[in-house]
């Protein structure tokens, strides 16, 4: 085990030095530059120029490169033009939020996902499949922020039930101790605070789930439905062991390694994707934070962004393949 | 199977059950914060984060809308208007050339941390303005402290303008003479800007120990601008939290407060960057006000039992056109053949808020120096065709620049704006080719270069001076509109050189009848951006240059 998680470590060496190439291409091919989003539209040629060599953008790019990493290695990523803050305490700031929705969100999708998609197995053909095939086909072909407007329209707007934007109520003076408002709202015993966030997480966590939801619930009733006619099943069932033990041990953990992969990934896709289910609750994360930084070119941000996604995916990944050998220990990934 | 039906009971039960859990907690929010009679907190939502809790830092709305509540000027704009009244200062006056202003100081003013307003504090801050070094410099951290007072005690870049203010004494106790080296057009307007607050001297020995440009790549506000607790002004509330993470500034009734005191305890400044988000969180009843309100929720909002006051108009609109980019705009006929061909009546009573007015020059008619007899360009498309064929540019092509993705103040739907001023000059006979472009930093570059043949763009006036709106495009050659002619800018210039009031304004109404003569653009509309508060609210007097007090608001 030890060894996987070694190697899987040093495997994002090159996998991160393979994606700062990519961006360092990218961003060297965008037109206009990081100084008029600086300066915005007061800007003078003579600062343009001043801005630009302070960024070393004057520099040639495998100049400009070998200084990003020097910065990453030294964990500076650099001061956002939007803000004027470092990027990591811009991170560190909205990250929490983020990482608490796609957490709510995947959760959603996992218990709600795995039961619907081996119930439906399990009544194949019946009014709960047709119900669940055809709501995840919806699930998937609706768009995520058209989602969270019509949950936001009924479930805030008419019927009052949920808030309708933000991470807490202005009422709430929460004490932040790690910056996740559930966790600090329990660890600091405010209760009031932790269920205010909750709330606040409820609808964008349900508009964010709906794809991650779907697809679960697909995958699991495939993989059920291609292990429940398997002949170590039907021989589980001719030893007379009991119809729990064989839909549990023998039935779902077999199906669950393919939808546990698909999880993972889900889950990193998530924090990436938060940034439209972020928009339509103004909700304070870094998803919302993104996206003014893609409309406002802020390169540290967004160079940040992408690198800390791509470190999370190869986290997450490593942990679907710890995760795979304790499912099922005949799997030895090396 | 009954196992399965079982099972399926107790999730729906426990889905019910969680539900009626949600609403009961709703519920209870709910009498928590909209029992009107107990309410103590006012939520209005803005479309940004502030830039800095400074204002000294700042050139956004969203900024000095936080920090307007907080901080005070030598004057103010009376409220609900755009006239000038005192401020910090209960009267002012200045020798006859306009560079000497003395200022009769308020007594009794306390700053948020105790110390006593006076002379020698409105000093300590012109004096710390014109002292700034490094990166305080830069026209993106000081934009209106050099658009006012020129440059600083020393200027570390040739861009730089030469500085204007020239000493600030304190007189006595309560007398503040303030000189400038030469009369300006932006005085004493400047003055009542957010930007030149008076600030506690306090605090501002604690601003002097951090530095903007600390971190050497980008513009690193100092820290001191980014959370509350340093920042001390005089204002009706002051600053006490500002969570980044929740989008969200609080502040506090000052008890102190010289004036009116404020009528709701506690003020909350959220940033909710979608119009359709702040609409809904309105209606949710999760804030009680919002602005820049879409011309389209209007009347809904109305019909609703909202409260939608009419601002004052208090800006422009405009379609420019580049001669640099486009050598056929060079020919005045073109010029006339473009403006005579949009259908501005119908742009304004369509695609406008209430309130909005057909422009017939480069300044609302609000704003002294407005002329009552310059040169008219009607909807007229067989005038534009026959000024077109007289140019010999019958068969004229333009690149028409416009924005996505953004609302400005003065132009709510900039889309739908090009999609009918398009048709209009296209039944002229012209060919329009549309370019659409990101707000920032694409389409601003483009038009601000004046590569673009005709774009839109506008201005909302930060006091009532004339020179604030002719004087920012015509004083002199802007690539913005690629041209240069004398006559133009002399008469704009003429008037910023006067210190005598009605001079001026008469000379800014002569200017604005040599600029429509000329014709560089298009003035296309004035129009209120509409604010919009809960039924609950009797809102603040709501103002033309967008500068209400919400120290003025309370629940019904």
């Amino acid at each position: 085990m030890l060894r996987l998680v070694v190697r899987r470590l040093l495997q994002l060496i090159p996998t991160l030095l393979g994606l700062s190439v990519l961006l360092f291409l990218w961003l060297d091919r965008l037109p206009g530059g990081p100084a008029s989003a600086i300066l915005g539209e007061k800007a003078t040629e003579a600062e343009v120029i001043r801005i630009n060599r302070a960024l070393g953008l004057d520099q040639p790019v495998y100049v400009q490169y070998w200084r990003f990493l020097k910065r990453i290695a030294e964990l500076d990523l650099g001061t956002s033009t939007q803000t004027g803050q470092p990027v990591w305490d811009e991170f560190v700031l909205r990250f929490p939020a983020t990482v608490e929705l796609a957490l709510l969100g995947i959760l959603i999708a996992v218990a709600v996902g795995i039961p619907l998609g081996y119930l439906a197995a399990r009544h194949r053909g019946g009014w709960l499949d047709v119900t669940a095939v055809s709501g995840s086909l919806v699930g998937i072909c609706i768009p995520v922020f058209f989602l969270a407007l019509i949950l936001k329209q009924i479930f805030a707007v008419e019927l009052g039930i949920f808030p309708s934007y933000g991470r807490q109520d202005t009422g709430i003076d929460a004490t932040s101790v790690t910056g996740f408002a559930v966790l600090d709202g329990v660890l600091t015993g405010e209760l009031d605070a932790a269920w205010d966030a909750i709330m606040h997480l409820v609808l964008p966590a349900v508009a964010l789930a709906s794809i991650p939801l779907a697809v679960i619930v697909r995958m699991t009733r495939a993989s059920v439905l291609e292990v429940q006619d398997e002949d170590y099943v039907r021989t589980a069932e001719a030893k007379g062991l009991k119809r729990s033990v064989v839909r549990g041990r023998h039935v779902l953990r077999n199906a669950m390694l393919p939808v546990v992969t698909a999880v993972g990934l889900l889950t990193g896709s998530l924090l990436s994707g938060a940034v439209l289910t972020e928009s339509v609750f103004s909700f304070g994360g870094i998803g919302s934070f993104i996206r003014t930084a893609i409309d406002g070119r802020d390169y540290p941000v967004l160079v940040g962004f992408i690198m800390f996604i791509a470190l999370v995916y190869v986290l997450i990944n490593l942990l679907v393949d710890v995760a795979y050998s304790l499912i099922d220990p005949r799997v030895r990934v090396y | 199977m009954r196992i399965s039906k079982s099972r399926a009971a107790r999730a729906i039960t426990a889905a019910v059950a969680v539900t009626l859990i949600a609403t009961g907690c709703s519920s209870e929010r709910d009498s928590d914060n909209k029992s009107d009679g107990e309410k103590d907190t006012f939520v209005f939502a803005g479309a940004g984060d502030p830039g800095s809790l400074d204002p000294a830092l700042a050139s956004d709305g969203e900024t000095f809308r936080v920090t307007r509540q907080a901080f005070e000027a030598l004057l103010e704009h009376e409220s609900g208007g755009s006239e000038l009244v005192g401020g910090l200062a209960e009267k002012w006056s200045s020798n006859d050339k306009g560079t000497v202003w003395t200022f009769d100081l308020r007594k009794g003013v306390k700053f948020h941390d105790g110390e006593a307003f006076n002379a020698a504090a409105v000093c300590a801050n012109y004096d710390h303005w014109f002292n700034w070094t490094g990166t305080y410099q830069s026209s993106a951290v000081s934009y209106y402290w050099q658009t006012i007072m020129g440059g600083f005690a020393k200027n570390e870049d040739k861009e730089t303008p030469e500085a204007n203010y020239k000493s600030c004494t304190a007189k006595d106790e309560n007398t503040a003479v303030i000189e400038v080296k030469k009369p300006s057009a932006n005085l004493p307007g400047g003055f009542s800007l957010n930007a030149l607050a008076i600030h506690s001297p306090k605090a501002i020995e604690a601003y002097k120990k951090q530095d903007a440009s600390a971190k050497g790549d980008a513009i690193t506000y100092p820290k001191y601008s980014q959370e509350a607790g340093t920042v001390a002004g005089t204002g009706p509330y002051k600053i006490t939290k500002w969570n980044k993470g929740n989008k969200e500034v609080s502040l506090e009734r000052f008890d102190d407060y010289w004036g009116d005191k404020a009528k709701v305890k506690n003020l909350v400044f959220r940033t909710i960057d979608t119009e359709e988000g702040r609409r809904q969180a309105l209606q949710a009843g999760d804030i009680d006000g919002y602005d820049l309100v879409a011309p389209a929720d209007v009347k809904t909002l109305e019909d609703q039992g909202y409260v939608v006051p009419t601002r004052g108009v208090f800006n422009l609109f405009y379609v420019g056109m580049s001669q640099q980019a486009n050598p056929a705009l060079k020919k005045k006929e073109v010029r006339q053949a473009i403006a005579h061909s949009i259908d501005r009546e119908n742009l304004v009573k369509t695609q406008l808020p209430e309130g909005g007015k057909v422009a017939d020059q480069f300044m609302p008619d609000t704003v002294e120096g407005y002329s009552k007899n310059v040169k008219q360009y009607p909807y007229d498309t067989d005038q534009a065709k026959k000024l077109l064929k007289k140019a010999g540019q019958e068969k004229l092509k333009v690149d028409f620049c416009y924005p996505t993705e953004v609302t400005r103040p003065y132009m709510p739907a900039p889309q739908d704006l090009f999609e009918l001023m398009k048709d209009d000059l296209e039944k002229s006979g012209i060919t329009v080719t549309p370019k659409a472009m990101k707000w920032a930093p694409d389409y601003l570059d483009a038009t601000e270069s004046g590569s673009c043949d005709l774009h839109m763009l506008g201005w909302t006036g930060d006091f009532n001076d004339g020179f604030n709106f002719i004087g920012t495009w015509f004083a002199g050659y802007d690539k913005q509109w690629g041209f240069k002619d004398k006559k133009v800018f002399d008469a704009v210039n003429a008037g910023s050189k006067l210190g005598n009031h009605d001079e001026r304004v008469a000379a800014y109404t002569k200017a604005n009848e040599v600029i429509m003569d000329y014709l560089p653009g298009v003035p296309v509309s004035s129009s209120p951006p509409a604010i919009a508060f809960a039924k609950n609210v009797n809102p603040p007097n709501v103002s033309p240059l967008t500068q209400e007090i919400f120290a003025e608001a309370s629940f019904k």
